[in-house]
């Protein structure tokens, strides 16, 4: 019978809702603004730093390796080992260099033995024209190199030197592409590893290391310390300037992200109140008659705020939507790219939006319970 | 038996005295109109006897029950319990059926019984409307909602301001008629009036002027009836 009951408020207050859904409207559309900000805001506030990781990634690499102690070179073995003790889902790029004094034409010249699938990772703002090289003895010259030289790409020369046991080499190669970074790169030769060894006879060796990570702060400091305490021979570095910047915009950018969240929330709480605060004074009779034939106070209030429960639930669940919406959409014309949903955020607004509705029924509530039952036979 | 004692009843408004002095006994069974011209305070005392409101001073014993010295909460459960009220307004919940409306007084009671509010909407010949809304009802289709809320949880007495005010001749019988029912089957009944022929179906007639009793009349009309003010005493 108590459950008859229930059923029969539930019923009533459905009604209430549905055949006065135009006042409500305000309210809810209220709400589900709230909703759709709050989602969409922290949506985007897990996705930020995810986003922006990759994006500061595309400035450069974030840790280098190079030899421990007073070895001044590596071996390929040692950078290997030293990479397997970061998590492979999170190196994005790792790019050996190796550097030999090389001559040609008398002139001397910076030749860079690089893995060219890599740097573009490690590296993404090199800018060539012309063709990448892919194969032996093809390789990019620095922009500068090439007004030096005008050399062309298509034009061949011949590269010599002395290794470290001081044997001569010598070897053809071809320019295929033109690089050019603005940096102390436009300087250089660049060639593949594998080239550089075939020329040098001298398998192996390694001068530095780069790496591009997917994290950042207190994450990168910790993967860095872990490189450097698993193994003896390598010593990772991080590049401090991206780091730093990366971590103070981030946070910059939270804090702008709560703070229009929370003022989206209190506007909401103004506007259900408002609301709601009309609501009671158009219903004033009615809540005038419902005392007037017995209903308690504390009736009274709990049809008010399951209203407002029923209101925030709603809300939130339509805002829910909208926000995810919201976050696709900021995260594809800023990031180009589709947001990643934490599932659980979505019954947490339906949630939230329901408390703050509940918090801005308290005051409309009071004012309903203090309608005095006298005034139904004064005919107000 | 008193169903209800009125002992020196008085309203204060600021400075405007709405009611002074009241004394009225209403017999178990009886019915009472009360007349008297706008102000003179008959709104005021049905609201004091309603458990509406508080008078200012005097005492009102309700089914052997004083009243003043109970709080708002206790009040609430007399009305429940006691009181069933017929207002010229009506006072139907816009939203919802003749049904539900009349199932909201049995919901604030105690415990919502559909067959027993059909039979409640039966009662006053309204058993083909009750999925109505008010808006689809006419004026006295209404009021006869109302009554049957008024009646659904049997109050120990049924107070109607103006049961007629807002009715045609037509629906002012229908209504009459409902309530002769109702006394008949032994309900006391307290009827506020302008109209003397609502009032002529009355057992007794009690007339207010600037607050206090006037006169009470025996019978229905009070221009012809002879007065019988002394009875229970007009107190000036
Ligand atoms: N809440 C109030 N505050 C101040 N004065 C009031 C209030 N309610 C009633 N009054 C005054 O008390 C007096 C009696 O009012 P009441 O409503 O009882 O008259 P009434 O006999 O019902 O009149 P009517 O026939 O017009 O309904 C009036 O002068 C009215 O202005
Ligand atoms: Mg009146």
């Amino acid at each position: 019978m108590i459950k008859k009951n229930n059923s029969f408020l539930l019923k009533i207050l459905l009604s209430s809702i549905v055949r006065r859904r135009s006042r409500l409207m305000v309210a809810l559309v209220g709400i589900a603004i709230g909703a759709t900000v709050l989602l969409g805001m922290v949506t985007l506030c897990y996705d930020i730093p995810r986003q922006m990781s990759r994006e500061f990634r595309s400035y450069g690499a974030n840790m280098i390796l190079v030899a421990a102690g007073r070895e001044s070179l590596m071996m390929r073995a040692d950078i290997e080992n030293a990479a397997a003790l970061l998590p492979p889902e999170k190196v994005l790029g790792l790019t050996p260099y190796r550097y030999e004094t090389v001559r040609s034409n008398m002139l001397p010249y910076t030749a860079v033995g690089v893995d060219f699938a890599q740097v573009r990772k490690t590296s993404p703002y090199w800018h060539v024209t012309g063709q990448w090289p892919e194969r032996d003895g093809e390789i990019l010259i620095g922009a500068d190199v090439a007004e030096f030289t005008r050399l062309v790409p298509g034009r061949g020369l011949t590269l010599e030197g002395r290794n470290k046991e001081q044997a001569r080499y010598e070897k053809d190669v071809t320019v295929t592409g033109l690089l050019k970074t603005g940096g102390v790169e436009d300087g250089f030769i660049f060639m593949s590893l594998e080239s550089m060894e075939e020329m040098t006879g001298e398998p192996g060796f390694v001068d530095v290391a780069e790496i591009s990570v997917m994290a950042s702060g207190r994450e990168l400091r910790d993967l860095a310390e872990a490189v450097r305490s698993g193994q003896s021979r390598v010593e990772a570095r991080l590049v401090k300037r991206v780091t730093q910047s990366e971590e103070t915009v981030l946070g910059k950018l939270k804090t702008l992200v709560y703070l229009v969240t929370v003022i989206v929330l209190v506007l909401t709480m103004i506007c259900v109140a408002t609301t709601m605060m009309t609501v009671v004074m158009e219903r004033r009779r009615e809540i005038g008659l419902k005392k007037a034939i017995g209903a308690e106070n504390r009736s009274i209030a709990r049809e008010f705020l399951a209203e407002g429960l029923i209101l925030g639930l709603l809300g939130g669940l339509l805002g829910s939507a909208c926000g995810l919406l919201f976050a696709q959409v900021i995260s594809a014309n800023v990031f180009n790219r589709s947001v990643t949903v934490e599932f659980y955020l979505i019954p947490a607004t339906v949630l939230v939006s329901a408390l703050v509705t509940i918090i801005a029924c308290l005051i409309p509530v009071r004012r309903a319970v203090d309608v005095e039952p006298a005034l139904v036979l004064r005919g107000e | 038996m008193n169903i209800l004692e009125l002992r020196g009843i008085s309203k204060i408004y600021g400075q405007l005295s709405a009611l002074s002095e009241i004394d009225l006994d209403v017999a178990q069974g009886e019915w009472l109109a009360i007349m008297g011209p706008s102000g003179s305070g008959k709104t005021t005392v049905m609201n004091i006897i309603g458990c509406l409101d508080k008078p200012s001073c005097g005492s009102v014993v309700l089914d052997g029950q004083e009243l003043s010295a109970l709080s708002a909460d206790e009040l609430t459960a007399i009305r429940r319990d006691k009181i069933g009220l017929i207002f010229q307004q009506f006072h139907l919940i816009s939203y919802l059926t003749a049904l539900e409306n009349v199932m909201v007084a049995q919901y604030y009671h105690s415990l919502v019984d559909e067959k027993e509010a059909l039979a409640a909407l039966d009662r006053v010949g309204l058993a083909d409307r009750a999925k109505h809304l008010p808006r689809q009802l006419s004026g006295g289709e209404q009021q006869r909602v109302c009554i049957a809320r008024a009646l659904i949880n049997y109050p120990s007495i049924i107070l109607a301001d103006e049961p007629t005010g807002n009715l045609d001749e037509a629906n002012e019988r229908v209504v009459m008629d409902i309530l002769h029912q109702l006394h008949r089957e032994g309900s006391t009944i307290v009827v506020v009036t302008h109209a003397p022929e609502v009032a002529a179906h009355a057992e007794r007639t009690v007339v207010l002027e600037y607050g206090k009793i006037a006169r009470i009349v025996l019978g229905g009309d009070p221009s012809k009836a002879p007065e019988v003010g002394e009875a229970c005493g007009a107190g000036a």
